[in-house]
């Protein structure tokens, strides 16, 4: 027992245990989302939170400790942020038959995802960083993490919201355009990536190739749009 | 796959240090995103390296989310003040968003082509 005992504080110390512990996890989420139809609640990523989540908690290990593991996961947002310039590239065509009106969406979705989430979090009585945590909470978690960091507000959390608000998406999409009777495809696709973006980008991917296509093209526009104009707005509120 | 990898990261290292350069308040990433993009217009293309790793990049990028996800356990006590506060706007404004935005399409573009799946 004592043997066990020791090796537990070894490989608990070592950062292998938890990359390799976010590993397991993570497929074993996959596998159960498959298992679930792939419903949008039952998440790998949101699965794979919670239980890595529970783990830490119950083993009483620290954050810091588990991301010594996990920063080499975490390491490759970076790189997968700029590779988004490839399905990016390959809408280029599609982006300049219809360049007005997904510029003009892509503008008034960005802007009220935006005030919408810190007005309403505001109203309800939410505060400083959780506010600024909340901004670019429909972007890719990347893009998201990385306003988050430049706006003040705290990553992780901004990455958790991200996670959440993009279930959300994905879970109401269908009822949704129902009753808003938005039956063409490449609407769906657009309002799911913009309002969704990645979980909303797979989601469309269901409903056809074309909503795929959109949906990644939308991804890709809010992720500028509010990188470069969310900091720059905040900077003159602050100023 | 390797000459791909190391395009992107030679993209996102002249991203990071253009935002430091300039003082721009935008993510490194995002500008090194904007480079690459930039230079595939400029190419015509990606090609077949850049685009094995981009891909497979993109394909494992939900799991490149647990680390940051799992952090969340930090926010234990901001969340039990501020986490209905925070629910609620997430779900009100996604779901704004997303009417408002698919209606703008639907009601401005032309009509959609029928040969969709």
């Amino acid at each position: 027992m004592t043997e066990l005992g020791e090796i537990w504080v070894y490989l608990a110390a070592a950062p292998l245990l938890w990359l390799t512990l976010t590993l397991v996890v993570y497929l074993a989420g996959r596998w159960l989302n498959r298992k679930l139809n792939g419903n949008a609640l039952a998440h790998p990523v949101l699965v794979a939170m919670f239980v890595l989540i529970g783990l830490l908690l119950l083993t009483g290990t620290p954050y810091d400790t588990y991301f010594e593991g996990a920063q080499f996961i975490h390491f490759l947002l970076g790189p997968a942020t700029v590779a988004l310039a490839i399905p990016l590239y390959d809408n280029l065509r599609q982006i300049r038959q219809l360049l007005l009106p997904l510029l003009l969406a892509c503008l008034v979705g960005v802007t009220v995802a935006v005030s919408s989430a810190v007005g309403l979090a505001w109203l309800l009585g939410a505060t400083g960083q959780s506010l600024l945590s909340i901004a670019p909470k429909s972007v890719t978690t990347p893009i998201a993490m990385g306003i988050a960091e430049q706006v003040g507000g705290l990553p992780s959390l901004a990455a958790g919201i991200v996670l959440v608000t993009g279930a959300v998406g994905v879970v109401a999409a269908g009822p949704l355009f129902r009753l808003a009777r938005i039956h063409d495809h490449r609407a769906q696709g657009f309002a799911l990536g913009i309002a969704a973006h990645g979980f909303g980008t797979a989601h469309a991917l269901t409903i056809g190739l074309r909503a795929g296509a959109f949906a990644g093209l939308g991804l890709g526009m809010a992720g500028l749009l509010t990188a470069f104009l969310l900091p720059v707005v905040l900077r003159l509120f602050a100023g | 796959m390797l000459q791909g990898l190391t395009l992107i990261f030679l993209c996102q290292l002249a991203g990071e240090t253009a935002v430091r350069l300039l003082g721009v308040p935008v993510p490194g990433p995002v500008a090194g995103m904007v480079i690459l993009l930039l230079a595939l217009v400029a190419a015509g293309g990606p090609g077949k390296t850049l685009r094995r790793a981009g891909t497979g990049l993109l394909s494992y990028l939900p799991l490149f989310f647990v680390p940051a996800g799992v952090g969340l356990i930090t926010h234990g006590a901001r969340l039990r003040t501020d986490g209905v506060a925070l629910l609620a706007a997430i779900v009100g404004s996604t779901l704004l968003t997303m009417v408002l935005v698919g209606w703008m399409i639907q009601r401005y573009a032309a009509p959609e082509p029928a040969d969709d799946d």
